[in-house]
């Protein structure tokens, strides 16, 4: 695939990363979304994300579906394609790009109801055909777009805007995922950029499916008291599950898993990420143990965030099916046309 | 012939007619027709006689029949018999039990039976450059040689066999010799709404990408052409029909999705339409409908029919002409790119109406942002009136200019014709052959096949050049004829003959509706 342009020249004081690019060549247009919204932190800590881990931006296809999440997906990476398609369906989308090109790194951004609701049939077997993408949801509780109606993921007894209650059991993706053979489950917070940044970079290393579920309150239609996806209540009752650090790509293959409290874990880019459990004795690597631990602190009205769970030894979708490594819009005509002769054969069989 | 329907089968058959059956049950109407004769053959009194295991005793009676009809019919035992060697090469009793149930039919005819009867099957020089193949399976070497890589799909009668031939293509032809891994992307999906995003993401990143399937599907993936449509992304969805609303009728075969196609999905939404008449145009359209969608940046759907889908067609012998190149319409490479300063999708039309697009990955000077909401000519969000109406605009010039690029209809004049029959697809022979038997009815009739819509000028030609013009279509609401009329036909000039009960259009009942139809004019 081609190389990557020269940069132009910058002012000296922005620093540049391994391309020689700055964060602003990471940025998109102007956002148009209001004023406070959670989504734009979340758009912040992307191309704070893509910057350090230096990815050329050309190499990037950015995806959505439709809602004020999936506008984002404009406002970062100007030097990338993106594909804002229709809500929903993102996914079947994303496995488009990435059966045409696998050497794109795909960032999708969806919403709670474009991925809980018009489109939870396409995640779920997203999920189990774990392809090599980053997929974040922007979780606010509600359909911001259309005006603030409660989400699939709003809370039992948690408020609206216009001041019904969630009676129906939420869904979390990350009990989804872990139930469906997720490979990369990590919850970060809008609010905090510090976590959700390393979150990010791990996630772009990682070679199946990347689920990050970021709590992105609504500010215009759920960010009172008495909704359970607001700032306030984020804040008072996020738990980390565990502290992440990035560690840039090395050679050196290092996976010391257990309970000790560190789990290093080794992408498929080399890079490793390490997860300080809090609390003491948080596997990442143990689905049973994630999986109860999870259900226990919703119970107790907590949030927990950090990488959850991680998986890197499992197939990706191509791998299941056998698919060339190379991308297939790189494979010349001459090597996919049978020819003339092969056709006398079919007349003959 | 089954006993449940046997009765009603004898009661439609031609005088003169034979019936073959199974006499171990006997008719219940035994004396109902003196102008057929009755083949009785005992068939499942002697499959138990012969055979020990049960599921033999019944799957062999097909073969027993096969037998007696090739005795009756005086074809060579020995095609017969190598046919047999063939299916069952790998498994030598099956085979052997078969020959046998073979022999038993062929006997008992030859014994019982004043054989050969006076019609018979032998080859001719005639067909040796023809072969019998179904248009499903033509369809998917089609698209092996228009090099598509990525499918994607969901199971729906009668498409599916499309796809499964597709994949046995693929182990052979997709197949890359160094790590023996695949060179295409086959993706059975969770739906048709992933089947036709999946195509519209691999389009968009620069696949030939296809999906197929039928009536409910077609339905699914309203939302996402209007999608493909309007960003301009290549897509090729083949519809193979059968007989709706609803559910239907999945096993019969209709033309009654040509409207759905034609404007699939909401909006001003218009897309380019292929119809092959048989197996041969399956293989060909599949080829040019990659060629048209790339050319022109949006999906083009090929809609056969459960008839030439699903059976075996006798066709000419395909042909591939090894000087073909994929035409991929206008794609701004990493060099082209060099000399342009800021690059805009949907900026600077060819005269067709066609923008360059870019594809992922290739360049920095590459990108641009692609969305379903309105756009301008630079691919920007807008709202503004004119900017909108100047891409949609765009987008129906677009539209109109492939008329001159779908495959021209196929048209046969007699001199001085005054009534033209028109169809599409697999009404193509019933057709031709009720011209052929207007004529001998004091009716002079030219016949036309339209193969593409936006239609070519010559099918408009056509249509002007008649007093009086039928259009033969299987469906109830005369969908062909509306798009024709949608196209500027002149009404007072077309008439409908419509056959629409799930079974193939056939010469004779054209004939009656067309002389019909003159009949009520001329009062
Ligand atoms: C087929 C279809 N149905 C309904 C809509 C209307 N709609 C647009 S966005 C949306 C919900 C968005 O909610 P979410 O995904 O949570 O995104 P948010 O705006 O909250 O970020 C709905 C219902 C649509 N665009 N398309
Ligand atoms: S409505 Fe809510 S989700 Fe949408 S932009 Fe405004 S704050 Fe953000
Ligand atoms: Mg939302």
């Amino acid at each position: 695939m081609p190389s990557i342009a020269k940069p132009p020249v910058r002012h000296p004081a922005l620093p540049v990363n391994e391309l020689g690019l700055t964060e602003r060549d990471y940025e998109g247009p102007m956002s148009t979304l209001c004023a406070g919204c959670g989504h734009h932190s979340v758009t912040a800590a992307i191309v704070r994300a893509l910057w350090e881990v230096a990815v050329p931006p050309h190499m990037v296809a950015k995806l959505s579906g439709i809602g004020c999440s999936a506008k984002t997906a404009a406002y970062f990476l100007h030097g990338a394609h993106g594909f804002n398609g229709v809500h929903g369906r993102m996914a079947p989308l994303a496995t488009g790009v990435a059966a045409a090109n696998s050497e794109l790194l795909l960032i999708g951004i969806s919403g709670d109801g474009d991925s809980f609701s018009i489109g939870i049939g396409h995640l779920v077997h997203l999920i189990r055909r774990n392809l090599r993408m980053v997929y974040i949801i922007e979780n606010n509780g509600v359909y911001g777009l259309t005006k603030g109606q409660l989400s699939a993921s709003a809370d039992v007894g948690s408020t609206s805007h216009w001041g019904t209650a969630g009676v129906i059991q939420p869904i979390d993706p990350m009990l989804l995922g872990l139930s469906l053979g997720a490979t990369f489950l990590a919850r970060g917070f809008s609010g905090d950029k510090v976590q959700l940044v390393p979150i990010l970079k791990a996630a772009t290393g990682h070679r199946g499916l990347a689920l990050i579920d970021v709590i992105s309150p609504c500010v215009s239609f759920n960010d009172h008291e008495g909704s359970t996806k607001s700032y306030r209540f984020t804040r008072d009752h996020d738990v980390h599950g565990t502290e992440t650090d990035f560690v840039e790509p090395r050679p050196a293959i290092l996976a010391a898993i257990g309970r000790e409290g560190i789990t290093d874990l080794t992408l498929h880019d080399r890079s490793r990420v390490r997860a300080r459990a809090v609390p003491q004795g948080y596997d990442p690597t143990d689905r049973d143990a994630v999986g109860a631990y999870l259900r226990e602190a919703h119970a107790r009205g907590e949030v927990v965030t950090g990488i959850l769970y991680v998986d890197p030894s499992r197939p990706t979708f191509h791998e299941l099916l056998g698919v060339v490594q190379r991308p297939l819009v790189a494979v010349p005509y001459s090597e996919l046309s049978p020819g003339s002769a092969e056709l006398e054969r079919f007349a003959q069989s | 012939m089954n006993t449940q329907t046997r009765e009603r089968d004898i009661a439609e058959l031609s005088p003169g007619g034979w019936v073959l059956w199974d006499s171990t049950s006997p008719l219940e109407q035994a004396g109902a027709r003196e102008d057929v004769a009755l083949l009785g053959i005992p068939i499942a009194r002697m499959c138990i006689e012969e055979f020990d295991n049960p599921r033999e005793r019944i799957l062999l009676q097909n073969m027993v029949y096969a037998g007696a009809v090739t005795a009756l019919l005086n074809i060579d035992p020995e095609i017969a018999a190598a046919f047999i060697d063939e299916r069952y090469q790998r498994r030598a009793r099956l085979r052997e039990a078969n020959h046998h149930a073979f022999r038993l039919g062929e006997e008992y005819a030859r014994e019982h039976f004043a054989y050969p009867l006076p019609c018979r099957v032998e080859p001719l020089e005639g067909t040796l450059d023809s072969i019998i193949v179904d248009g499903n399976t033509a369809t998917a070497v089609g698209c092996i040689y228009a090099v598509a890589t990525v499918a994607a799909w969901y199971p729906i009668t009668p498409s599916t066999s499309l796809m499964d031939a597709f994949s046995a293509f693929s182990r052979r032809y997709r197949r890359d010799p160094e790590s023996g891994l695949t060179t295409g992307m086959i993706v059975q999906a969770e739906d048709e709404l992933a089947a036709i995003g999946t195509v519209i993401g691999a389009g968009w990143a620069g696949a030939r990408a296809f999906t197929a399937t039928s009536g409910p599907g077609l339905s699914l993936m309203q939302e996402q052409l209007g999608l493909a449509y309007y960003t301009e992304v290549p897509v090729v969805l083949f519809v193979v029909q059968r007989a709706g609303p609803s559910t239907g009728m999945p096993t019969r075969t209709q033309q009654a999705d040509i409207l759905a196609a034609a404007h699939a999905s909401h909006g001003d939404t218009a897309h380019i339409l292929l119809f092959p008449g048989d197996p041969a145009e399956c293989f060909d359209f599949a080829v040019r409908a990659f060629d048209l969608a790339e050319r022109f940046q949006t999906p083009v759907l090929v809609l056969s029919d459960s008839d030439i889908g699903m059976n075996d067609w006798m066709v000419p012998r395909l042909r591939w002409d090894d000087s073909y190149t994929p035409d991929r319409g206008r794609v701004l490479g990493a060099a082209d790119l060099e000399g342009v300063a800021e690059y805009h999708r949907y900026a600077d039309p060819d005269p067709d109406g066609v923008t360059a697009r870019t594809l992922p990955g290739v360049s920095p000077r590459a990108a641009y942002f692609t969305r379903g909401s309105g756009h301008n000519r630079l691919g920007g969000y807008t709202e503004d009136p004119d900017e909108y109406r100047e891409v949609v605009d765009r987008l129906a010039r677009k539209h109109a200019a492939a008329a001159r690029r779908v495959p021209e209809p196929v048209v046969e004049r007699r001199p001085e014709a005054g009534v033209g029959l028109v169809t599409l697809g697999s009404g193509g022979p019933a057709v031709r052959e009720a011209a052929e038997l207007l004529r001998a009815r004091g009716v002079a009739a030219d016949w036309m096949r339209v193969r593409g819509y936006p239609f070519d000028a010559a099918v408009h030609a056509f249509l002007d050049t008649h007093e009086i013009c039928f259009v033969v279509e299987q469906n109830r609401d005369g969908q062909l004829r509306t798009l024709l009329l949608e196209s500027g036909a002149n009404a007072a000039k077309l008439g409908s003959v419509l056959v629409y009960g799930g079974v193939p259009v056939s010469a004779g009942e054209v004939v009656e509706s067309v002389l019909t139809r003159l009949r009520r004019r001329e009062k």
